[in-house]
């Protein structure tokens, strides 16, 4: 990758989430980090493209390594965001047991 | 798909992931944004096998179907309980995954040049960095490690000169000075740096180490995409990276920390700090006859009340009976709210999702800012498991850990019950004035949940007793 090309990137994506989770209410704190959790889990790409160029040798081996921690990592994040976020209801909707 | 498809599909879906995380920053819509995400991966990783031509690699499809359904199987398996060592754990896979990544890269990028040796290094020392900060960080939550902070003698020297070493490799195996094979030497460095860093942290600083570790997870994966050219890892990664960076910005306020201050490792306890005011001769708490009588008595009184739960709540498990409590309040007329410090728990936004696990609408949870204020109207300011959030002495104890820090001003409502285990102070080691405040206050000491059945049998006793 060419550096500045990848510098660039860098630097427009790190701008582009801090804008973005600047203003979170605390109630979303643990979903959004396990949801971009669960994004950095996409490491499964960069193991997939390193399967892809490395496909005689040796190092076919850590690159299916990686794409099955990488796996867990976006399946087992985005499967427990969901849970969790499914937890928060309104007081409407959550209904009232006792009452 | 042709070829010139791919950067305008790269964008798009650059641009799906950046809406799907907007739409998680509310409430209403964090669930469509989550699964926007997810199926923006989804799409990222079949992209991606269609460019390298992996439809037909049977070993690349096979290892995505094994991480699937392990993945699978912990998401819904695992319980909310254990939902912090969990996201720790997680997030150690995303970081060795990088470092696996850095290593097979390693090979192409020793003769490509220059930046892709930087890029491959920083991405293996990140990762693993990542994965053993995170594999200690889970350890601890889990219990299998103390809970302790754990501090070896020149501990910061040792962090600094890990720091160091790591450098200096970087810069030998960038200039060539080092072999191809001491690249190894990394992920030892990196390794030690995860641990020393994570071992010396516990209860409060626990919040801020685990998005932090998140926010180095995204930065290893951006590293890892730059070494092996994948332009949606790079973004993904910065994305993350940025995330988390602003998750610690947000807890490191709350606590009134500077995050250089917690990286170098004063994250110590109070022990070490004998430099505040000499502290206040412990005075016996008020004997009280029936303590569990005169909180029920003051709760079936009241009409406002504020309940401060704390990691004592979810270390009993004791959000069931709270929410139990809270209809009791409510059928006899109180109103309910909860007070939310953003440090309670082990993790950002742990109280939130412990309470909505036990169906408590998110409407009543009020956070530092808007519910401070109230305290002084409300009748019946009840602590389940919280102690340095509440702690008044954070505004005087200087030289301790929690000078500066803004808590909870329970002491401000009419009365205060505080449900804790013991009268020891909390984490943080600094004694609570209100334990011992001859007023206003009354202790019910033991396990938050049994304490809490109990308090919530005297309350219908008097609520009956004054029916009839």
């Amino acid at each position: 990758m060419n550096p500045l090309f990848a510098l660039a990137l860098f630097l427009l994506s790190t701008a582009a989430g801090y804008l973005l989770i600047r203003q979170v209410p605390a109630l979303l704190h643990t979903p959004l980090m396990s949801g971009t959790n669960a994004l950095s889990g996409l490491a499964v790409l960069g193991a997939l493209s390193l399967a892809g160029v490395a496909a005689a040798s040796g190092n076919r081996w850590l690159g299916l390594a990686a794409i099955v921690l990488g796996m867990v990592n976006v399946v087992g994040g985005f499967g427990v965001t969901e849970r969790m976020l499914r937890l928060f209801k309104k007081r409407d909707r959550a209904g009232d047991p006792h009452a | 798909m042709p070829d010139a498809l791919v950067v305008p599909a790269l964008a798009v879906l650059c641009v799906l992931i950046l809406l799907g995380i907007h739409l998680m920053s509310r409430v209403k819509t964090a669930l469509l944004g989550n699964r926007l995400c997810a199926i923006s991966a989804l799409l990222a990783i079949l992209l991606t096998l269609w460019q390298g031509g992996l439809f037909r690699a049977g070993d690349v499809l096979i290892a995505l179907a094994i991480g699937l359904a392990a993945g699978l199987v912990a998401a819904v398996r695992i319980r909310i309980m254990a939902m912090p060592q969990f996201v720790a754990l997680l997030n150690g896979l995303g970081g060795a995954s990088s470092a696996l990544i850095a290593l097979g890269a390693w090979p192409q990028a020793a003769v490509t040049g220059l930046f892709a040796r930087f890029a491959v290094s920083l991405a293996l020392l990140v990762g693993s960095v990542t994965l053993a900060g995170s594999l200690v960080a889970a350890g601890k939550l889990q219990r299998l490690l103390g809970q302790k902070p754990f501090v070896w003698p020149g501990h910061r020297l040792t962090v600094l000169s890990l720091l160091l070493l790591a450098a200096a490799a970087v810069a030998g195996l960038l200039t060539g000075l080092l072999p191809a094979a001491a690249v190894l030497l990394l992920v030892i460095l990196g390794s030690l740096l995860g641990l020393a860093l994570a071992v010396r942290v516990g209860g409060a600083d626990m919040p801020i180490t685990i998005s932090l570790l998140n926010a180095l997870s995204g930065l290893a994966g951006a590293l890892a995409g730059m070494a092996v050219d994948n332009i949606l890892l790079v973004f993904v990664g910065s994305v993350v990276g940025a995330s988390g960076l602003i998750l610690t910005q947000i807890m490191c306020r709350a606590m009134n920390r500077s995050l250089t201050a917690i990286l170098v490792g004063q994250t110590s306890r109070a022990a070490l700090v004998p430099a505040g005011p000499p502290a206040p001769e412990p005075v016996a708490p008020p004997v009280q006859t029936d303590p569990f009588g005169e909180a029920a008595d003051r709760l079936g009184k009241a009409s406002q009340v504020i309940i401060v739960p704390g990691y004592g709540m979810a270390l009993a498990q004791a959000q069931q009976q709270v929410r139990e409590l809270v209809l009791l309040l409510e059928k006899q007329g109180a109103i309910v709210r909860f007070a939310i410090h953003p440090v309670a728990g082990r993790m950002p936004g742990h109280m939130n999702v412990l309470l909505a696990e036990a169906d408590v609408p998110y409407e009543q949870l009020y956070e530092l800012d808007a519910i401070n204020p109230e305290f002084a109207g409300c009748d019946v300011a009840l602590v389940i498991g919280a102690n340095d959030v509440v702690n008044p002495a954070a505004s005087t104890a200087e030289g301790t850990p929690i000078y500066g820090m803004p808590v909870l001003a329970v002491g401000d409502a009419r009365h205060l019950v505080i449900c804790n285990f013991d009268d020891k102070p909390g984490y943080a080691g600094v004694p609570n004035p209100l334990y011992t405040r001859q007023e206003r206050v009354t202790l019910l000491l033991g396990d938050a949940a049994e304490t809490l059945r109990q308090l919530q049998t005297r309350l219908s006793e008097t609520l009956e007793a004054e029916k009839t």
